[in-house]
């Protein structure tokens, strides 16, 4: 032990614990990944048909999913594409790179995605690819402390909402968060988008127009959490709009995507 | 044995990791606002300290002392990524709630604190089973914060609906700035009160007396 703090010693010690603890460490890494990989699919999975109001807890996620198709669509001109494989297809990722997103002009980000929209985004169609029984959009911007990510369901039609849902945010628990609530999610089903062509559906502050002109196209706020509900209703309107999925929507409608 | 056992109740109240020693406060603020995290979260720091405390133990007689803040902060490293890789893997829905609070077990104060303190002086067996004691301890604290937080902040415990809320068409309306991470300051605060009103020993002797009051009296 009288040598313990000789420089031999200390190089020795750092350099041994060093081997000894990447080894641990990187075989649990890779020993691990497969069932990580496995959980995100999943979790990814079970996000999308909570969105869609189809999740049912006895039956296996895979099974559940297997009747939806997930197709690649390209943002530009609202058509599906095979431009790049939808299985490993990242538009999150894709949107921050400059060679596959285009950044969006000066005040057109509404939904405050972060500036860059990528240029091919996913949707999940169940059954028909051509004529679908319901349409799942994947949505996201900026809410009051971070961005929100989640997925918006329409019907068949693309017209009236099917579902909505969060699988990640970073809002206020109680207030913004009670953007999770079953009760506020299940205002939506049934509400319309589009009016004359144009997004009309609005999250409006307090209570929403419950028997008049405007009841199909209003739905409360989250009562103190203005910016959130805001952030909610900019990005809903952004992504159904015409720099998100509004070109698609619209091609669908018409037969033509 | 009675030493072992000793080690291992002594940082459950008697000197408390949170209460006395008052080491580990930000995670106890950050991931008690609902139960089943909370759990998770006691279970990984006391496998964290725990095994720390082993290994740092076991080489104890070999780190130099130059470098043994380092040494220990890779051990503590390495065990929290092993942790989070697992809990990535089998328990993913929680490990996304937990999400960079496990890698913070890191800058903890209790493992590092408890492997300089205890596991650099003490054999193996009794610093495994001090890193079991002062989790335990954490666990004890984090446990009640997380209790009132999650009971009285959303009506529910582990995830389940205890007081229904007015939002959900029951009765109870809950306090919203229990599901904010100050509250826990004051939950805390309130614990090391409880806990030095029943162990008086544990109140520190004042560092100044505080000087009457002279302000200027009137005529004077």
């Amino acid at each position: 032990m009288s040598n313990k703090d000789s420089i031999k010693k200390t190089l020795i010690v750092a350099l041994s614990l060093c081997v000894v603890c990447s080894v641990v460490v990187s075989t649990a890494a890779v020993m691990l990944k497969p069932m990580q990989e496995a959980n995100v699919a999943e979790d990814r999975k079970r996000n999308i048909l909570a969105a869609a109001g189809m999740l049912k807890a006895d039956v296996s996620i895979d099974e559940q999913f297997s009747g939806i198709s997930t197709r690649v669509v390209d943002l530009r001109t609202g058509e599906f594409s095979d431009a790049v494989d939808s299985d490993s297809y990242n538009p999150i990722a894709a949107a921050k790179d400059t060679d596959s997103s285009e950044a969006l002009a000066a005040g057109t980000d509404t939904g405050n995605i972060g500036g860059r929209r990528e240029n091919y985004g996913l949707v999940y169609l169940v059954g028909d690819d051509r004529n679908p029984e319901r349409i799942i959009l994947p949505i996201r911007g900026a809410g009051l402390w971070g961005q929100l990510y989640g997925f918006l369901a329409l019907e068949g039609d693309g017209d009236t909402i099917a579902g909505i849902g969060f699988y990640e945010h970073k809002e206020t628990p109680g207030l913004g968060g009670e953007v999770d609530n079953p009760r506020w999610k299940g205002q939506w089903p049934g509400k319309q988008v589009f009016r004359d062509g144009a997004v009309a559906i609005d999250i409006v502050k307090g209570t929403a127009d419950r028997t008049g002109p405007n009841a199909d196209y209003q739905v409360d706020g989250l009562s103190g959490a203005t910016l959130t509900t805001r952030g909610v209703n900019n990005l809903v309107h952004f992504w159904l709009g015409d720099n998100g999925f509004g070109p698609f929507l619209a091609n669908l409608k018409a037969g033509e995507a | 044995m009675s030493g072992i056992k000793e080690t291992l109740t002594t940082p459950i109240f008697k000197d408390n990791p949170i209460a006395l020693q008052i080491l580990g406060i930000c995670s106890a603020l950050a991931v008690t606002s609902s139960m089943s995290v909370t759990v998770v979260m006691c279970i990984a720091l006391t496998t964290v300290t725990a095994f720390s405390n082993l290994f740092v133990s076991i080489i104890r007689n070999h780190v130099p002392n130059s470098i043994r803040i380092i040494v220990q902060m890779v051990i503590i490293a390495s065990l929290v990524i092993l942790v989070d890789q697992v809990l990535k893997a089998v328990a993913y829905e929680i490990s996304k709630q937990l999400s960079v609070f496990v890698g913070l077990i890191i800058t903890n104060c209790i493992v590092m604190g408890r492997a300089e303190a205890f596991a650099m002086k003490n054999p193996p067996v009794s610093s495994f089973i001090d890193g079991i004691g002062n989790g335990l301890g954490y666990s004890v604290v984090l446990l009640s914060v997380g209790f009132v937080r999650e009971l009285f902040g959303a009506g529910k415990l582990f995830g389940v609906e205890i007081l229904p809320l007015v939002t959900d068409g029951g009765w109870y309306n809950p306090n919203g700035l229990l599901l904010l991470p100050p509250s826990a300051f004051f939950l805390i605060g309130m614990f090391i009160w409880a806990l030095r009103s029943w162990k008086k020993e544990q109140v520190e002797a004042p560092d100044f007396k505080m000087a009457p009051h002279v302000a200027a009296r009137e005529g004077a």
